[in-house]
Order: C-alpha cells, then structure tokens, then sequence
C-alpha cells in the first residue's frame, strides 16, 4: 500500500499550492491538522506566560507585580486560553491529522467546513484578547463567569461572548466533521470495533460537544441578555436565579472536562501497545469504559456546586454519581497496566510521556475521588487542592498526552525523526518542574489556602514559592519542546514508514513524511 | 510464592500508609486539613483521612505493579511479548472490587452528610451578609449588628508595593476588625446572604462553608466545643478584594459571651444618643483623632503626609481643605477602583463627623470647620433621595445598613 500511494505525490494538481494561500484556501485534514498544533502551541506559550504572571505575584507574599484585578483577569484568561486554545484544538489538530490515515480515508468528509471551523479561532482567540487591552480589562470573573459578578464587567463583556460563541461554533463544526468523517468514510472492512481508540474516544468526544456546546452559547447568550437587555435570568431582584447559571454551566462543563482528557486516553491507549510490542489489552473494556464515562459526564455536574446550598436529596444523588465515574476510569488505568505487563518495553520519548501520563492521571483521579466526597468537598472547594487536582489531570494529564502524540507521529509528520535524547531531556525536566509546580498546592489547599487570590498569608509562603520555582522550570523547559519540532522539521535521521518496531496501525502503511494525499484508493481491510 | 506475594502486598501497603503518616504527623497544619472543633469538622476530618489512606494504597498498588512491570518486562533485559489481550474474568474482578470500595466510602459519607444537613435545634441565629469585601453579622436574638473587615493594618500592607514588613503580622491577611463571637456548646445557625455578587463564609475549623448568594438565604450550622479564635476567608470569587475579606470567629465560654452582648448592646445605646446630640469642636477632634489612628493612618500616614505616588497627603489636601460635600463624598463612598474605600457603613455618622472634623483641623489644615453627626446623617439623606429615583439595579435591595 505505502508504494502506491507515494508516487501521487508529484501530480502538481493535487500538490499545495503555493505560498499563504496553501494555508488560507487549503481543504487538506493534514494541512487543517498542522494550523491547529501550530496554533495550539503558539496558545500554550500565550496562556503559559499568564500562569507565569500569576505564579511570579505568588511567589512571595504581599502583592509586589501586578494590581488585583489584573491578577483576575490572569487566571481567568489563562483558563480560557488553555483550555480552547491550547487542549481543544490540539486535539482537534490530532484528529485531523490522523483519524483519517487510521481509518484509511482520503480527508476528512466536511473539507471546507474544516477550513472554515480552524480559521475561525485565530479571529475568535483575537478578540478574546483583545479585551486585556481594553479600558475595562479583559474578563476577571472567573473562566465559570458566574453571575451576578461577571455582569460587572466593563464593555469588554461582550466581545468575550462574541468570541466565545465563535468559538462554540468552530468546535461544533469541527465535532460534526469528525462524526461524519468516522461514519462515512473508513475503509472497507474497517469495521467500528476495529478502530483504533483515538478514533473511538474522538467519536464520543465528538458528541459531547454537539451535545453541550450549545448549552454554553446559551448560558453565556443570557449572560448577554441580563447585561444589555433587561432580562433577569440570573438575578433575584428581577425573579432570576443566579445559581441557575451555575447549573447551566456546569451541565456543559462537566463534560468540557471529559472533552479534554478521552482523546489523551485515545493516544495513550496507541502509545502504550507500540512500546510494549504487545496489543492493547481489553479493547472491548476499553470502548465500553470511554462510552460510561461520556454518559456519567451528564450526570455528575453538581458535584462542583456542593456549597451553594443543593437540597440533601441532590447532595447524595450527586455524590454518588460522581463516585461511580472512577470504576470506568480504574478499569482503563488497569487495562494500560496490563498492556505493559509482560510486553517488551523500551522507552523511547513517546513511551516516557505515557507513563507519565499514566502515573500523574491517575494522582489526579485520585484527588478526584478524594473531592467527589461530599462533606469533605465542603472543605476542599475553591482551595489549592482543588487547582492541584484539576491541574494533575490537565497538565501532566492531557498536556503530557499530547507531547506523547506529538513524539509519536512527528516521524510520520516530517519524515525525520527527531532528536530522541533532547527529548527524554525535555521529559525528564518537565516531569520534575511540574511536579514541584502542583504537588505542593494540595498541602496549601488543605492547610486552608483558597484559590483565585493574589495574595496570601506567611504560613502559606514556602510552599507557594516551591510552586513558582517550578512553574517557572516548565515554562522555560517547554523551549526545548519547540527546538525539538523545529530540529526535527529541518531534518535529521530518515524515518522508516513503520517508524516504530511495535506500531500497528493503517497509519504506519503509508510513506514517511506521509504525502500530501493519502489513500485515495481504499485499503482492503481484513 | 505465594508468600513472597503476600509479603510484597504488605510492603506496599505499610509505604504506602508510613510514609503520608509521617508527613502528616510532621507538618501537620501547614500540609493538611484541620480537625477542627465541632463534632462535624473532627468526622469531616477522619472521612479526609480515610480516603486520602484508601486513595494511598490504590495509588501505590497500582504503581507497584506497573514499575515492576516497568523494571522486569522491558526488551533490554530480553523480555519476549507475551499475546494476551483480554479476560473477561480480570475485567469484571477490576470493576467490582473498586465498586465495593466505593460503597465502603459511600457510606460513612452519606452518614456525615446527613448530619450537617440537620439544623433542626438550633439554639441561636446569626444572619450574616457578604458585601463586596467585608461581612456583616447580624445576632437575630439579640439586635447586635455590625461589619466586620480586613484590618486596617494589614490592609494598608496589602498594597502593592507597601513595603511593610509583613512578619510583624502572625496572622497576614487574616486579621479584622470586628470578629464573629460565638458562644461554645450551642447550637448555633447561619443564615448567609450577600448584597452584591456571591462570595461563601468559610471557617475550616468549624468545616462550614457556604455560598452567600444575593437574593437567596443558605443555612448552616456549627456547635462549637473549645473557646478560640479561629480564621477563615471568603472562598468564593467576588471581585477584586476577593482574597482581602478574611473571617475571624472568637468562640467564648458562655458567661464571657453574655458579658460581650451586655457590652455590646450598652455601647450601641451610647452610639445611639451620641449621634443625636451636638458635639464640641475639641471634642470632634479628638475622637477623630483615635478614628484616623485605627483607620486611616496606614495609608495617609501619621502626619497626614501620606506616600508619593501611592496615597495622597492629607495635610494641605484639596479635598480636607475644599467643600465639604466632596470631602464628604470621597470618605464615605470611597474613590472609583482606587484604595481609597468607602466608609458609609464602616463608620457610624459620629465616627465619620470626628474623622472629617480632625483632617479639616490637622496637619496644618485650618479650615475650622466642625462637622456635626447629625450633618452626616442629612448628606445620607439627600443621597437616599436621589438613589430612590434612580432605578438601578440594587436599588431593590437594602444594601445600605447605616446604624
Ligand atoms: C488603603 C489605603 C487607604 C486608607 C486606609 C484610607 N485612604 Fe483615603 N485615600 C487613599 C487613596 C489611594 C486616595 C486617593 C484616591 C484617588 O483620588 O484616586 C485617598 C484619598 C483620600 C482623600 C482625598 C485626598 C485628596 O486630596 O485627594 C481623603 C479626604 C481621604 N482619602 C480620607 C480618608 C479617611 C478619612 C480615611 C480613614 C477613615 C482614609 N482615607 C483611609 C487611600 C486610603
Ligand atoms: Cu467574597
């Protein structure tokens, strides 16, 4: 297969063409695929600086750097650059790039939507920020926004809701892309239960957010509405609920949460096999374990509202729920495990950062199941130990997961593989610094410390300085990731089509780099 | 075999469970959860603890068997692959074992839960206000209501780039005003509203945590077992001051607590007749003298020289030395985003007459004015009359609470 489809290559038509307009007309998934990384990672280090900014005000006590309300509209944007700017469409990047080449299609089934769904994020993410420029200042309420202080904010207010609802709209797009593409377009006799997981967790990632994206456009649509038109949907002075909001938010947030971290469990659930030279154990269990999650998603969304005053009824209900999450969650940390369990293992960079993955998720579903305990969660909301916990799961979780894509099929991308011992330097360093970054916000957490303030008291003070020193280690070591893409995109050692000993997969078949048009005829799948 | 499995088992346990032990035992308040000193924080406490060994253990199962995994089946020591891929035994054993733990945890839980949802039997209530940033208590029983804040101290050493030396302070940031005193061994309930945006009354010792939600009343309950003093702090987002509105409860033994409510109450009928009558002029001063001290100096400084760039003098002030509406107006409805608070409900009218009275005649400033409370009380007035006309959006509520 990899023979016959190399030499289409050099059809001019069906090559790039030339210059800005590859990128700006372009309706090829691998070209989409590569504006979103790219994209993403320019996100990363826009969103990294503001945790930067955050951790250098924390470092001592006593507010030294920046004003309190500026120091809120840091931890408010760097929540929302992080999450749909970095994680979303890094992952959406991923599926472009691969669910494709693993479903042995052609593109994707929507190509111009795709073009349309990526470029609309530059200009969303363009007036997203352009509000810290603003007179009134960019959005310091909180990522959550919840009413009635949001509505506070100045005018800056509503181009926050315009960009996020271009956002919304560039994420639906791209979700329903993804749908279409898994539906329509696998190979012949590439049936569901053959495919590989990325593309499993991405189909049910997929329908989370049809599902609750536009639920968020609403609520922050009635945000808008209470701002500038009178309504009172969430004031009580005008019969409104301010806690209705919560609900609303969270039946989308909640589940945004899986939407970060089932495609991480989709790559990993690649890595771990091809190092272990041995198949993923319990695929069935596996496909099953990602479905009750996305259903239990639904379910559990109070369990972030424990504090404002739910009848007991709805406490345990909520309680329990969010309990039962960890058993599929267990099973697929066990069923990693038993896919390294007498393999044969090497540790090539990709590998260092699953096992990563594996361990630092699973503290952080730990912490998870500590939280969902009701009368316990009373105690550790809105703490440090609740920014430790969601942290552990989305940086040396769902970003870590996504350095351990981008090692694994790099090769595949350029053609080179890049430089392996940079690389585990890279791990290494960023494994220690993210560490000393977040283990210590559980001790503060639980010792008392709340989050979201911009100064705190002297008994908190060693701990937090710990935290800066390493928030500052993996900022900067987070450079060496990028000299490794840009070394590996000049050149380097040729990449086999196979690249790695144990890959499996429709995906290694073809050539390396792979060309600009893969499988224009179907492969034979048996 | 079977033995060395067994005692693998255990070792990893006894790490597992030795290791958090010390640490805790060790560091203790500066790493994990108070126990408190209500019936409801020390069970709160020993379910954290619980989980947090049960969690333990998993965390070390699970990772004893993976780096052993790690170690032993790696291609360099010559591992051949093996090709097992599925059980369905292993699977099912691996969902309802953890499934049965859960229920272990579920249950003691519920149980705890179901206790901090009881506020039958409450013996006292204390209605207390979140407000955009200080509290305000309100004994419902006994007609004593007060604000309490951020201590003027440390709230001028909050200010960016103060230069105070904050060691001096044991307690940063968790110092106010007016505390919370309860009295031990009642059964006492909360009643949390806000005025403004949500904020939530935390105190870790009491494990109470509630959002104060404007419009809506929450309730909680707390029995208290040791007189003390215990600190907490808003939890809940509520704008830019959101990390400077600190709680501070003082639990007293029952006599001690009825002698502060008789104190409290002889001082608010005091309060009461000295807002109505007429005041000297020396004697104005001089009270506003000791308001200044305990309110204003931190940021105005002792001379009414202030600090360059930060806080503006006093001495030779347009503001101390112009129209006194304006004066009026700057301290009791404060100045835009700047430090500069508002002190309408802060201060009562003869507080607020003495400290306005003393910057007019300090620090060089002759005007000689004698600003009177019952002066105050009417700039209040005309304010109330143009706020009724306006229909804005708190004007539904009743968020002044002038004494
Ligand atoms: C946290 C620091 C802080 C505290 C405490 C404080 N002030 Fe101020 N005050 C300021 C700042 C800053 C300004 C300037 C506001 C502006 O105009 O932007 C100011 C302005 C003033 C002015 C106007 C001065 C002028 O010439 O512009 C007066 C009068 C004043 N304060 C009175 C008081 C009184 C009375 C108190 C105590 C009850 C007090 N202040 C407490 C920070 C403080
Ligand atoms: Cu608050």
């Amino acid at each position: 297969m990899s023979t016959a489809e190399a030499h289409h290559d050099d059809h001019d038509h069906h090559g790039p063409a030339p210059g800005f307009k590859r990128w700006l007309y372009t309706t090829n998934h691998k070209d989409i695929g590569t504006m979103y990384l790219l994209f993403s990672l320019i996100m990363f280090f826009v969103g990294g600086a503001m945790a930067l900014v955050i951790r250098a005000e924390l470092w001592t006590p006593g507010l030294q750097i920046v004003d309190p309300m500026f120091f809120n509209s840091m931890t408010t944007m760097h929540a929302i650059v992080m999450i749909f700017g970095v994680v979303m469409p890094a992952f959406v990047g991923l599926a472009n790039w691969m669910i494709p080449m693993m479903l042995g299609a052609p593109d994707m089934a929507l190509p111009r939507l795709n073009n349309w769904s990526f470029w609309i994020m530059p200009f969303a993410f363009t007036v997203m920020l352009s509000t810290l420029f603003m007179d009134s200042g960019g959005p310091a309420g909180g990522w959550t926004m919840y009413p009635p202080l949001t509505l506070q904010m100045g005018d800056s207010f509503a181009f926050v809701v315009f960009a996020i609802h271009f956002l919304g709209i560039s994420s639906v797009m791209g979700s329903i892309n993804i749908v279409a593409t898994i539906f329509n377009m696998r190979a012949p006799g590439m049936t569901m239960m053959k495919m590989p997981l990325f593309v499993w967790t991405w189909l049910i990632t997929a329908y989370l957010l049809i599902a609750t994206i536009p639920v968020f456009a609403g609520a922050v649509t009635m945000l808008l509405t209470d701002r500038y038109f009178g309504t009172s949907f969430f004031s009580a002075a005008g019969g409104g609920d301010p806690v209705m909001y919560q609900h609303i938010f969270w039946f989308f947030g909640h589940p945004e949460v899986y939407i970060l971290i089932l495609p991480a469990f989709g790559i990993i659930s690649s890595i771990i096999p091809t190092f272990a030279r041995k198949p993923l154990f319990g695929y069935d269990s596996m496909v099953y374990a990602t479905a009750s999650i996305a259903f239990l998603s639904f379910i559990v969304w109070a369990h972030h509202m424990f504090t404002t005053g739910m009848p007991l009824a709805a406490e345990l209900f909520f309680m329990f729920s969010t309990m039962m999450i960890s058993v599929p969650t267990g099973v697929k940390v066990f069923n990693w495990v038993a896919t390294m369990w007498r393999g044969s293992m090497t540790f090539e960079t990709p590998m260092l950062f699953a096992v990563g993955f594996v361990v630092m998720f699973t503290i952080g579903g730990l912490s998870g199941l500590m939280l969902a305990i009701t009368p316990a969660d009373i105690q550790y909301h809105d703490t440090y130990f609740v920014v430790a916990h969601f942290h552990y799961v989305l940086v040396p979780g769902a970003i870590f997961s996504l350095m351990a894509a981008t090692y694994y099929w790099m090769p595949k991308w350029t053609g080179n593989m890049y430089d392996e011992k940079l690389g585990k330097i890279h791990f290494w360093v960023s494994t220690i610094f993210v560490n000393l970054l977040f283990f210590p916000m559980h001790f503060v957490g639980l010792a008392g410390m709340p989050r979201r303030i911009p100064d705190y008291s002297l008994q908190f003070a060693d701990w937090n300085a710990i935290a800066s020193i390493g928030a500052f280690g993996f900022g900067f070591a987070q450079l060496i990731f990028v000299w490794v893409i840009i070394k590996c995109y000049r050149g380097g050692e040729k990449a086999t089509d196979q690249v790695w000993e144990g890959a499996d997969g429709l995906e290694w078949t073809v050539a390396s780099p792979a060309p600009y048009h893969t499988f224009e005829t179907a492969p034979e799948i048996k | 075999m079977r033995r060395s499995l067994l005692r693998a088992v255990m070792a990893v346990v006894a790490c597992s469970l030795v290791l958090p032990s010390l640490a805790l035992a060790g560091y203790g308040d500066t790493i994990d959860m108070t126990t408190g000193v209500t019936e409801i924080s020390r069970s709160v406490h020993s379910l954290h603890r619980t989980i947090f060994y049960i969690c333990c253990i998993i965390g070390a199962g699970v990772f004893a068997v993976m780096f052993y995994s790690i170690f032993a089946h790696r291609k360099s020591r010559g591992a051949k692959p093996a090709t097992f891929h599925e059980s369905t035994t292993v699977e099912i054993i691996w969902t309802i074992v953890p499934f049965a733990i859960l229920i272990g945890m579920a249950w003691p839980a519920a149980k705890v839960l179901i206790k901090m949802e009881d506020f039958s039997g409450s013996e006292m209530t204390v209605k207390i206000t979140g407000y955009q940033w200080r509290w305000h208590y309100d004994y419902l029983d006994e007609d004593i209501q007060f604000y309490s804040q951020l201590d003027a101290a440390h709230n001028a050493a909050r200010q960016r780039d103060s230069g105070v030396e904050l060691e001096q302070f044991e307690h940063y940031l968790k110092e106010v005003d007016n505390a919370l005193v309860l009295p031990v061994g009642k059964k006492i309930r909360f009643l949390h509203t806000a005025a403004d945006v949500i904020h939530a009354w935390w105190v870790p010792a009491l494990a109470v945590k509630k959002d104060a939600i404007p419009g809506f009343i929450n309730e909680n309950w707390a029995k208290i077992d040791e007189p003390g003093i215990y600190r907490g702090k808003c939890a809940e987002l509520c704008g830019r001051d959101h990390g400077f509105m600190p709680v501070v409860v003082r639990a007293l033994p029952q006599d001690e607590y009825d002698a502060w409510v008789a104190d409290k109450k002889a001082e608010a009928t005091t309060a009461k007749l000295d807002a109505q009558r007429e005041w000297s002029h020396k004697e104005l001063v001089a009270t506003g003298e000791g308001v200044y001290q305990r309110n204003c100096v931190g940021c105005h400084q002792a001379e009414g020289q202030g600090i360059p760039g930060m806080f503006p003098a006093i001495a030779g002030s347009d503001v101390a030395n112009g129209s006194l509406e304006k004066h009026l107006e700057t301290v009791l409805h404060g100045v835009g985003d700047s430090p500069m608070q508002a002190y309408s409900t802060r201060l009562n009218d003869s507080e607020l007459a003495a400290v306005i009275t003393f910057q007019r005649n300090a620090f060089g400033n002759t005007t000689g004015d004698t600003i009177q409370p019952s002066d105050v009380r009417s700039y209040r007035n005309g304010q109330m009359q143009s706020l009724a006309t306006d229909t804005g959006y708190f004007s539904n509520f009743n968020v002044t609470g002038a004494n």
